[in-house]
């Protein structure tokens, strides 16, 4: 099966940089799946999971908010996080559903933001718990 | 002159100084270099994203955005970049000079300008001198990562998106080379779209756009805007520990020199001590 480079770059860091089969996200239109020779195409992500299809094995990454770039060489996304399943701090994500959930129920402080992280940490266990 | 012991007990106090200000050159040159790695990981993010921005600029003149216009300026924004500790020689007043000089330049009066503070220093001074502070972030790390700087780049951001000034200026410690820091001033919005526009050579991909170019644009400039904020970040964290790397480099010479010079003195005292006591002694026995 032919193959396309994946990278997924952070402000921080490259996060992933690999030849890949299938790239699988939620776009800003629905779910897409991209195979190589994908037309160009750009979209913005927000929280959500990226899968990763490789010679039978399957990779999960969590990433919040950013966008996804094809190219005829490749894919590249640009994510503000992205973590492998196996780089999640499970602890911190169970802590900052607790949380977020207690601000949301009390209607504390900033609601949006709270709802955010909410998203962005269910989102991590999602990816974190997933093997 | 001073007792043999009041010298002795100077130079011991002059030696350990100088073995702090010898340490911590050595800490800020091992920050240093990983905040130059930081800054050069830092970097293919934010050129990936200003190739795609170039590319929807080029592809569609129709596409509009508040962000790459120049409005009618009735109120600015300021965002410096300073540091949370001091003993970094003339990093901090050379910065805050700089901007004081541009808002008197520019402003007959303190509506027509806010500020965002990062770092300690520059808090602490400007605060002193009743500036319009909106925003501030206090004890970032030696080695600042995005989340950081995330608030308060958002903030910038948002508030001249939503029109409560009209451009802002970055101000940071530009970061020429470990010896030399250029407090520097940059104009962060409206971007410049005719930069972003001139790259005309890099080969077009007539790409799609979901859900549409405006939309994706409007989503794109402001994260674009957040990376620079963060890049200016690094450098000016780079500069900062390349400064506090050569101010205690001086300190360390300066101390040095003072323990040359008190061991001279010390060593004048002693023989003078042994002189005298000679005397005494050659006095003592002619008097027998």
């Amino acid at each position: 099966m032919s193959k396309m480079q994946l990278d997924i770059v952070t402000p921080e860091r490259k996060v992933y940089s690999k030849d890949v089969e299938m790239v699988i996200t939620r776009a800003a239109n629905g779910d897409i799946g991209i195979l190589p020779h994908h037309a160009p195409l750009v979209s913005p992500l927000s929280v959500t999971v990226v899968r990763v299809k490789n010679e039978g094995n399957e990779e999960r990454i969590a990433i919040s908010g950013g966008f996804l770039e094809v190219r005829p060489s490749g894919v590249t996304i640009l994510a503000e996080t992205a973590e492998l399943s196996t780089d999640i701090d499970v602890e911190r994500a169970e802590a900052a559903v607790e949380r977020a959930q207690g601000r949301i129920a009390e209607h504390e402080g900033d609601l949006a933001r709270a709802e955010l992280a909410l998203k962005r940490a269910v989102n991590r266990l999602e990816v974190a718990k997933w093997k | 002159m001073a007792t043999m012991r009041e010298i002795k007990l100077k130079i011991n106090s002059f030696e350990k100084t100088k073995q702090i200000t010898k340490a911590m050159k050595m800490v800020a040159a091992s920050y240093l270099r990983k905040a130059q790695e930081q800054a050069e990981a830092s970097r293919p993010y934010a050129e990936k994203l200003k190739e795609v921005i170039t590319g929807l600029a080029q592809g569609g003149s129709s596409v509009k955005h508040p962000m790459l216009q120049s409005r009618p300026v009735s109120k600015t924004g300021y965002l410096i970049v300073t540091s949370d500790r001091g003993l970094v020689g003339g990093y901090n007043s050379n910065l805050i000079r700089l901007l004081m000089q541009k808002l008197e330049e520019r402003h007959s009066s303190k509506d027509e300008y806010v500020v965002f503070v990062i770092g300690r220093k520059g808090l602490e001074v400007l605060k002193k001198r009743n500036l319009p502070i909106i925003g501030q972030t206090t004890g970032v790390s030696a080695i600042p990562q995005f989340s950081e700087v995330i608030n308060i780049a958002k903030d910038a951001v948002s508030n001249y998106a939503d029109g409560n000034y009209d451009e802002l200026y970055l101000l940071y410690n530009e970061f020429v080379n470990p010896v030399v820091q250029r407090p520097m001033e940059k104009r962060l919005l409206p971007l410049a779209s005719d930069e972003l526009v001139q790259e005309e050579k890099s080969q077009k991909t007539a790409y799609e756009y979901e859900p549409s170019e405006e939309e994706v644009l409007a989503e794109l400039l402001p994260r674009y805007a957040e990376t620079l904020i963060y890049n200016a970040l690094l450098e000016g964290k780079a500069s900062e520990h390349a400064a506090q790397m050569n101010a205690m480099e001086n300190a360390t010479d300066n101390a040095t020199e003072i323990i040359g010079n008190l061991t001279l003195e010390f060593n004048r005292a002693r023989q003078a001590a042994i002189t005298q006591e000679i005397a005494e002694i050659v006095g003592g026995a002619a008097a027998l």
